[in-house]
C-alpha cells in the first residue's frame, strides 16, 4: 500500500465501508439478475455520483473535486473487489480525454455533468475484438462515420469520445448512433456502436498524443480495477484454504499449497506496486507512458495467474456459480483485453525503451 | 525501537548541503571516482590504497558512512533527509561510500537493538569507521534451511565459554577479523537453547578453510572453532535469546539480499540496450528477433514492478517505523528476478557469454559469467526461497504450520 495523505486514506476508508456494506458482490448477483439495460444499478451510480467520485480527476473550476488519479484509483481498487457494477471508470476516462483535450466551451458544457455523474461518458476506440489503437472512422464536414466494437458502458453512456483516424470526438448518442448489444462473459455493459453521420464535436487541443495520454489513463484506471480485484480472488482464496478440511485437516497446513500461495502474494505485492507506480505517475505527470504500460502489463499477468488459481485452489466449489470467486475470472479475461493486451503491452514496451 | 538515531535537525538543508559539498571537493579523491567499496563485497581482501584509506577515514571520522547512526558510537547522527541529501552530492561528485560490508548491513542494526551500552562502544564505533570486518557464523554442515538444528556449542566455563563445532558458508571469513555467531548452550531446547555471541576470528582454536564454488571463485568458507574461549562479555542478550537476535539479523540481510540496493545498481543497464550490442536490429531500431525481444520485454516489465516494490518496502518501512516480513517477499522476488537476467543475458550472447577466461572475451562479459555462477547462490543463503515461502505462509499469511 503507497503511504496516503489523510485526505486519501479518509476516501478510501469512505469507499471501503461503501462497497463492504452496500455493494458486496451480492449486490452485482442482483443486478446480474435483474438485468437493468445499462447494466448497473441507476441507484448505486446515482449514490456515487452524491459522494462526489466521478469528479475525482476533473479540476474544480469545473465542479470535480481534483483530488488525483491516486484517489480515484483507491476508490475503483475498492469497488473492483466487489465486481460492483458501474460506468466509473469509463465516465473518468471520458472525464479525462476532455480535461486535457478540450476546448474551454466543451469543458464548460460537458465536465460539471460528467461530475456529478449525471451524464455517462464512455471511450470508444477498438474496431476489432482486439485493440490495435488505430481507428478508421472518418469525420467530414462534422459528422462522423465508423463502427466501434465492444465498447464498455454503452448502453448506459450519453456521450461518446470516439477515436478517428484523425483524432478524437465527443459524440452525443441520438441521431445517427446505433447499438448492437454484444454479451459478454463479464455480463455488463458491451455494445458496438455504428456511427452513421452522427455529430461529431473534436477534441482539438491536447497535441499529437492525445489520445495515447487518454489510452494511458484508462491502462493505468482499469489496472486499478483489476487489481481490487486480484486482492479480492487472493483473500478469499485464503479464507477458504484455512477453512476446507481434507484428509482430516485445513488445506491451509500442506506446504504445496502455502508455496503457491506465497507466490502469489508476492506476484500481487508486484501487481500493487506496477498499479501504485502508475497513478503516482499521472499525478506527478513524469514517465506516464511507460509507467501506464507496466501497470497494464503487471495486471494482465497477475490478474490471469491469480483467477486461474482461485478456481483451482477452491477446487470443485469453485467451478460453481453459488461461489463468486468464477465471476471474477470471467470479467477479467475481458479487462485484460481492454487498451492492450499483454501482447501488445510488451511490444510498447520495448518500444518506448528503444529496442 | 533504540535501532536509528532521532537526530537533531542542527542546520537547515540548504547549509548541510553545502558542508556536504564542501567536504567532497576536500576529501574526496579525483582518482577515486567511480571505484567501488572494497569493504562492501565479500568476494576478496581489501585493497587499500592511500588514497582510499584517506577517503575512508574522512567519511569515518564524520560517520557518514553510516550517516543515520547514532553520532555517540560514531555514527553520522543525520536526520533522512540530510542523508538522502549526503547521498546525492556524492553521486553527483562521483563518491562512493567507503564503508559497508556485514557490520553496516547486518551486524551493526542487530547490536544497537540488543546490545549492551558497553559492547556498542566497542564495536559501533569501528564498524562506522570500516575498520573491522565482520563475518557471520550461521550455517552449519547439518543445520543450513534447518538453522535451529545448529550444534557448535558454547560450553560454559564461569568468565568465558569455550567453544566447539563448525559454521559453513562464512561469507568473507578468510578476510574478516571478526565473526558474529548463533551457538548452542543448551542441547535441551532447540530454539531457546541458542545464543548469539562475537568471536575473535584472530583467536587460537579459529581455523578457516575457503571453499571452491562452481564460478571458480571462494567467496564462502568452512570455518572451525577448537577449544575458542569467548569472553562472557560477547555474548549479545541473554543465553538463550540467540535465535530471536538472530532472526531480527535475517531480515536486515534479506533486505539487502533481494537486490532493491546492490543488484540493482549493478543491474542498471537495460538488457534491451545491451541485446542490441550483441544481436540484430531491424531498420527501425528494434531487435530483429522477435521471439526474444519479447522475452526481453517480458523480463523487464517485471524488473520495474519489482524496482517499484522495493521501493515501496522502504517507504512502507519507514513509515511503520522498521524492517519487516516484507523482507521475505522482496528477496524471495528479486534474486529469482536476478538469476533470470543473468540466463537471458547468455541467451543474448550465445556463446559469448560463456567464456570462463583467457582471450576472446571483455571484462565484463568474463564477470558476467561468474555472476551468472555466484548468482545461484542467492536463492539458497538467507533462507532459500522455500524458507522464504514458508515464513510468508505462516507469518504474514497466517497458514499453519505443516509440521
Amino acid at each position: 500500500m503507497a503511504v496516503l495523505n489523510e485526505e486519501q486514506e479518509m476516501l478510501r476508508d469512505m469507499a471501503r465501508g461503501w462497497v463492504t456494506n452496500e455493494n458486496p458482490v451480492a449486490a452485482w448477483r442482483k443486478v446480474r439478475s435483474e438485468k437493468p439495460v445499462e447494466g448497473y444499478s441507476a441507484d448505486v451510480w446515482g449514490t456515487m455520483g452524491e459522494m462526489g467520485w466521478a469528479g475525482i480527476v476533473i479540476p474544480e473550476q469545473f465542479g470535480g473535486s481534483d483530488f488525483g488519479w491516486m484517489s480515484a484509483g483507491l476508490v475503483v481498487e475498492e469497488l473492483g473487489k466487489t465486481l460492483t457494477a458501474s460506468p466509473l471508470v469509463a465516465t473518468t476516462i471520458a472525464a479525462s480525454a476532455i480535461v486535457l483535450g478540450g476546448s474551454e466551451e466543451q469543458k464548460a458544457k460537458w465536465l460539471p455533468k460528467l461530475a456529478t455523474g449525471e451524464v455517462v461518458g464512455t471511450l470508444a476506440v477498438d474496431e476489432g475484438p482486439r485493440f490495435t489503437g488505430t481507428s478508421t472512422a472518418k469525420v467530414e464536414g462534422g459528422k462522423l462515420t465508423g463502427t466501434k466494437a465492444f465498447v464498455h458502458e454503452a448502453h448506459g453512456a450519453s456521450l461518446f469520445v470516439v477515436a478517428a483516424a484523425d483524432g478524437l470526438y465527443l459524440v452525443e448518442k441520438g441521431d445517427g448512433v446505433s447499438l448492437s448489444d454484444r454479451k459478454l462473459t463479464d455480463q455488463r455493459s458491451h455494445a458496438e456502436v455504428t456511427f452513421t453521420g452522427a455529430a461529431a464535436d473534436k477534441l482539438a487541443g491536447g497535441g499529437d498524443t492525445l489520445l495515447d495520454d487518454v489510452l494511458d489513463r484508462a491502462r493505468i484506471l482499469t489496472a486499478a480495477e483489476m487489481l481490487g480485484m486480484a486482492q479480492q480472488v487472493f483473500d478469499v482464496t485464503l479464507d477458504y484454504l484455512k477453512q476446507r478440511v481434507q484428509f482430516n485437516q485445513v488445506l491451509a497446513s500442506f506446504q504445496a499449497l502455502q508455496h503457491r500461495m506465497a507466490d502469489l502474494f508476492g506476484d500481487l505485492a508486484m501487481m500493487r506496486s506496477a498499479v501504485e507506480g502508475g497513478l503516482e505517475a499521472l499525478d506527478s505527470g513524469f514517465g506516464v507512458a511507460r509507467a501506464a504500460t507496466v501497470a497494464k502489463a503487471e495486471a494482465n499477468r497477475v490478474l490471469h495467474t491469480m483467477s486461474r488459481e482461485g478456481i483451482q485452489l477452491h477446487g470443485g466449489i469453485g467451478m460453481t456459480d453459488e461461489y463468486d470467486v468464477g465471476f471474477y475470472l470471467k470479467r477479467a479475461r475481458v479487462l485484460e483485453s481492454a487498451w492492450g493486451s499483454t501482447s501488445f503491452l510488451k511490444n510498447r514496451f520495448a518500444t518506448l525503451a528503444g529496442y | 525501537m533504540a535501532t536509528l538515531a532521532e537526530p537533531k535537525e542542527a542546520t537547515t538543508d540548504d547549509a548541510f548541503r553545502e558542508e556536504v559539498k564542501a567536504f567532497l571537493a576536500e576529501n574526496f579523491p579525483a582518482e577515486l571516482k567511480g571505484k567501488g567499496n572494497a569493504l562492501a563485497t565479500v568476494e576478496g581482501p581489501t585493497r587499500e590504497g592511500p588514497a582510499e584509506k584517506a577517503w575512508r577515514e574522512a567519511m569515518g571520522e564524520r560517520g557518514w558512512g553510516v550517516p543515520t547512526w547514532p553520532k555517540e558510537y560514531g555514527g553520522g547522527g543525520l536526520s533522512k533527509a540530510q542523508a538522502r541529501i549526503l547521498q546525492e552530492e556524492m553521486a553527483k561528485a562521483g563518491a562512493w561510500n567507503p564503508i559497508g560490508g556485514m557490520g553496516v548491513m547486518m551486524f551493526g542494526p542487530t547490536l544497537l537493538e540488543f546490545g549492551s551500552e558497553e559492547q556498542k562502544r566497542e564495536h559501533i564505533p569501528a564498524i562506522a569507521r570500516g575498520e573491522i570486518r565482520w563475518c557471520q557464523g550461521y550455517s552449519e554442515p547439518n543445520a543450513g534451511s534447518d538453522l535451529a538444528n545448529l550444534q557448535t556449542f558454547a560450553e560454559d566455563k564461569g568468565d568465558h565459554y569455550l567453544v566447539n563445532g563448525q559454521k559453513t558458508w562464512t561469507s568473507g571469513g578468510q578476510w574478516a577479523d571478526k565473526c558474529f555467531a548463533i551457538v548452542r548452550t543448551d542441547r535441551s531446547d532447540k530454539h531457546n537453547g541458542i545464543s548469539f555471541m562475537l568471536i575473535d576470528m584472530k583467536d587460537p582454536g579459529v581455523e578457516v578453510r575457503p571453499i571452491q564454488m562452481i564460478s571458480g571463485m571462494s567467496p564462502f568458507c568452512e570455518t572451525f572453532f577448537t577449544d575458542v574461549k569467548v569472553p562472557k562479555e560477547n555474548l549479545v542478550g541473554k543465553e538463550g535469546q540467540g535465535w530471536t537476535i538472530g532472526k531480527r539479523l535475517l531480515q536486515h540481510e534479506r533486505t539487502n539480499l533481494s537486490g532493491g540496493g546492490g543488484m540493482a545498481r549493478l543491474m542498471g543497464a537495460s538488457l534491451g540496450d545491451i541485446a542490441k550490442k550483441y544481436v540484430e536490429t531491424d531498420d527501425s531500431g528494434a531487435i530483429a528477433d522477435k521471439v526474444l525481444r519479447d522475452k526481453i520485454a517480458d523480463f523487464e516489465i517485471r524488473w520495474q514492478s519489482f524496482l517499484l516494490t522495493a521501493r515501496r518496502a522502504v517507504e512502507e518501512s519507514k513509515a511503520a517505523g522498521g524492517v519487516s516480513e516484507i523482507s521475505s517477499v522482496l528477496k524471495k522476488l528479486g534474486t529469482k528476478l536476478g538469476q533470470e537476467r543473468a540466463e537471458l543475458m547468455i541467451e543474448i550472447q550465445g556463446l559469448q557469454g560463456l567464456g570462463w577466461e583467457g582471450e576472446g572475451f571483455s571484462e565484463s562479459e568474463l564477470a558476467g559469467v561468474r555472476a551468472w555462477l555466484f548468482g545461484k547462490a542467492t536463492t539458497i543463503y538467507g533462507g532459500s526461497t522455500e524458507i522464504q515461502n514458508n515464513i510468508i505462509a505462516k507469518r504474514v499469511l497466517g497458514m499453519l504450520d505443516h509440521q
